[in-house]
């Protein structure tokens, strides 16, 4: 009976006890909070310096890992970089590097408006803080500093790149001395070029203008430059034949450089009277409004001829398109390769990539451009044996050789952090 | 004569019917919507002009007609200007004002930042490139030209000569058997996927194939001639391959930019597609 009541007593306390209780029992009994996490080791040999080889606004920390770190107590969860202006703070944040790393890029802007803006030639301290899973539990190293970034005149990482231009520039000189010294320098026909003063003949004989088009490109582009020796060719025929010339324009400055080479060309065939700043004009810098209105003139003027040399995008095959439906006999160039196939299917002749290049040297067989191209040939012929090295080597897992060719981008190596 | 005109005039006058028609049911769609009058008719209008400007610039296709070249000559009329406007207000207001003078900046109500004189120099070979329109000093736009051309050319240089040559070189250096460890390896474990080793290796064939013969395309310093005129057959072949994927893939982005016309007309004007 005593029993009975000692075991009714005892279930009536389990009923009243709070919850709480209950919990803080739960907390109590847990094994695990019976342990607590020991701090870590901090990293070692902490160095920071200047990130070479780049425009500035950069630091490179360095450090040895803790020996916790996948090793001893194994408790590393992270790294932290902290960076101050003084030794005694204060200490913001820079970035978190998983466990194993042992470097980190402090990149900053180079823009003063801009939040992340990091000076040069100011000094910073450098911490860094080793983690655990307990956020609570850390070791700090010691503050290291001063350190200061600054730009670099000279990137010794693009070496190879100055070997090559040095090379390409003493190969390009040669040659345009022996082309001005009267040198035939032989250039291999270009089934485009060759059409082209069949095209003008055919438009003067029909009694239609020429329609040429420099494409989208601005004047500093190397199709666009291009471009103009093969538009001061065509001009100085088209000036000698009296023939219309159109040359509607998507940027001013074509329009302009494209104005002064129109008449340099009529001014050359001796007929200055005939030309007209209106044959060169600027239409727009939309890109489709452009193409609308080029459409628009090449069924109203109906030219006998297209010319499209240059820069092109999406409008390639409305404009080509638009041209064989005129009736026209239209030759393409563009260096543009995702535009190509579509010149390739609408236009009759069409100059693929490099061949724009030569087109402008063929045609004006001008000692300048003559050694450039012969230059650029030997350069091919550079790049074949420079492969072919590579590929032996590659194949019998030399990497010396290929390492050379390595030239890494600075901003980008800035940007993802590692070595420079 | 007369009669082309009065058909003319008899299409223009079924146009502007059909169109102000298709602007009120659009009114009166938007109404149903809980739009605001003022704002219906504000937007039937643009819905139902865009409609006809679209499809003003599809007649073309049929042949050249007033009614494209409307819609050709308010569009270069309209890009001209509001790419002038752009320019302006994001390129000489935002970018350059701030920087050379804080009264200004002020009076254009953007935020001053501190002067660059460095900023001058483009000032003067923009004043330079402007005295183009004028015929008697014309000439000294030559040399802004010349500074424009020749710098971006120059720095071009070096760009272009890291990212396609030393770069395109580089990638170049690729072993053309894979992870080889022998005949018996090789036939062992051979399979077809894209990253087994035979694929790998006859991808690694195909560009060496392709370069070495692409590159001997564009040599001009020969007559493409025996074993030379070969390769570049080879060359050009591989080439018009590439051509012929890129075009397919091209047109079918093109079609989706069709479809996207066809949707605004069929969904925001007519509402046929819910």
């Amino acid at each position: 009976m005593k029993l009975k009541l000692l075991i009714f007593l005892c279930l009536l306390l389990f009923l009243i006890i709070p919850p709480s209780w209950g919990q803080e029992d739960a907390t109590m009994e847990n094994p695990a909070d019976t342990l607590s996490i020991p701090p870590p080791a901090p990293v070692t040999n902490l160095r920071a310096n200047d990130v070479d080889n780049d425009h500035g606004h950069a630091i490179e920390v360095r450090w040895t890992k803790s020996v916790d770190d996948g090793a001893g107590l194994n408790n590393v969860f992270g790294y932290v970089v902290y960076r101050a202006l003084s030794p005694e703070g204060p200490f913001e944040e820079r970035g978190r590097v998983p466990i194993g790393e042992e470097y980190y890029n402090d990149v900053g802007s180079k823009e003063k408006e801009s939040i992340a803006y990091m000076p040069d030639y100011t000094n910073y301290f450098y911490k860094i803080r080793t983690l655990t899973s307990d956020s609570t539990i850390f070791r700090d190293t010691g503050v290291l500093g001063p350190v200061y970034s600054y730009g670099q005149w000279f990137n010794k990482a693009r070496i190879p790149v100055l070997i090559f231009v040095a090379g390409f520039l003493i190969v390009t000189l040669f040659f345009i001395s022996k082309a001005k010294s009267g040198a035939d320098l032989f250039v291999r026909q270009l089934a485009g070029i060759e059409a082209v003063d069949e095209a003008i003949g055919r438009a003067t004989e029909m009694g239609k203008p020429i329609l040429y088009v420099l494409g989208l490109g601005t004047a500093s582009e190397i199709a666009t430059i291009a471009s103009f020796t093969i538009l001061g060719r065509v001009a100085k025929k088209v000036a000698e034949y009296q023939t219309g010339l159109i040359v509607p324009c998507y940027d001013p400055i074509v329009m302009t450089v494209a104005q002064e080479t129109v008449k340099a060309s009529y001014m050359d065939a001796g007929r200055p009277d005939s030309y007209n700043d209106d044959m060169v004009y600027f239409v727009t810098q939309s890109q489709f409004a452009y193409v609308a209105a080029v459409n628009g003139t090449m069924l109203r003027e109906l030219p006998a001829t297209n010319i499209y040399m240059g820069k092109f995008f999406a409008e390639s095959l409305i404009l080509a398109e638009t041209g064989a439906l005129a009736g026209s006999i239209q030759i393409a160039g563009t260096d543009e390769i995702a535009q190509i196939p579509f010149f390739v299917v609408a236009c009759d002749y069409t100059l693929i990539g490099e061949e724009l290049y030569a087109a402008s040297a063929y045609l004006g067989r001008e000692p300048i451009l003559l050694g450039s191209l012969k230059a650029q040939d030997y350069a091919k012929a550079a790049v074949i044996f420079i492969a072919i090295i590579g590929f032996i080597t590659v194949n019998f897992g030399w990497t010396g050789f290929t390492q050379l060719f390595e030239v890494p981008n600075s901003f980008f190596s800035q940007l993802f952090g590692g070595p420079s | 004569m007369a009669n082309s005109r009065r058909i003319s005039q008899i299409i223009l006058a079924a146009v502007i019917i059909l169109f102000a028609v298709s602007w009120i049911i659009k009114y009166f769609a938007l109404q149903n919507e809980g739009v605001d009058t003022w704002f219906s008719i504000r937007d039937a209008f643009f819905i139902t002009f865009a409609a006809f400007l679209t499809l003003a610039i599809m007649s073309f296709l049929y042949k050249d007609n007033p009614y494209y070249k409307f819609a050709e000559h308010l569009f270069v009329g309209v890009s001209a200007a509001y790419w002038m406007c752009v320019g302006f207000w994001s390129t000489f207001v935002g970018n350059f004002i701030p920087k050379v003078s804080h009264t200004l900046a002020r009076f254009f109500e953007v935020p001053p930042k501190d002067i660059e004189i460095t900023y001058f120099i483009p000032l003067i070979l923009g004043i330079m490139l402007l005295l183009r329109l004028s015929s008697k000093i014309g000439w000294v736009s030559r040399w802004s030209l010349a500074f424009i051309v020749g710098t971006t050319a120059g720095l071009n240089l070096i760009r272009y000569l890291r990212t396609d040559f030393i770069s395109q070189v580089s990638n170049t250096f690729i072993p053309l058997l894979v992870d080889w460890g022998g005949v018996g390896p090789f036939f062992s474990s051979f399979s077809l996927s894209a990253s087994g080793q035979f694929v790998m290796s006859l991808a690694n064939w195909m560009i060496f194939i392709g370069v070495f013969s692409g590159l001997i395309y564009f040599f001009f310093s020969k007559e493409h001639k025996g074993f030379f005129g070969g390769a570049s057959k080879v060359g050009i072949w591989v080439l018009m391959i590439t051509f012929g994927a890129s075009f397919g893939y091209t047109v079918m982005g093109r079609v989706s930019l069709l479809v996207g016309r066809l949707t605004f007309l069929f969904q925001d004007w007519l509402g046929l597609i819910s």
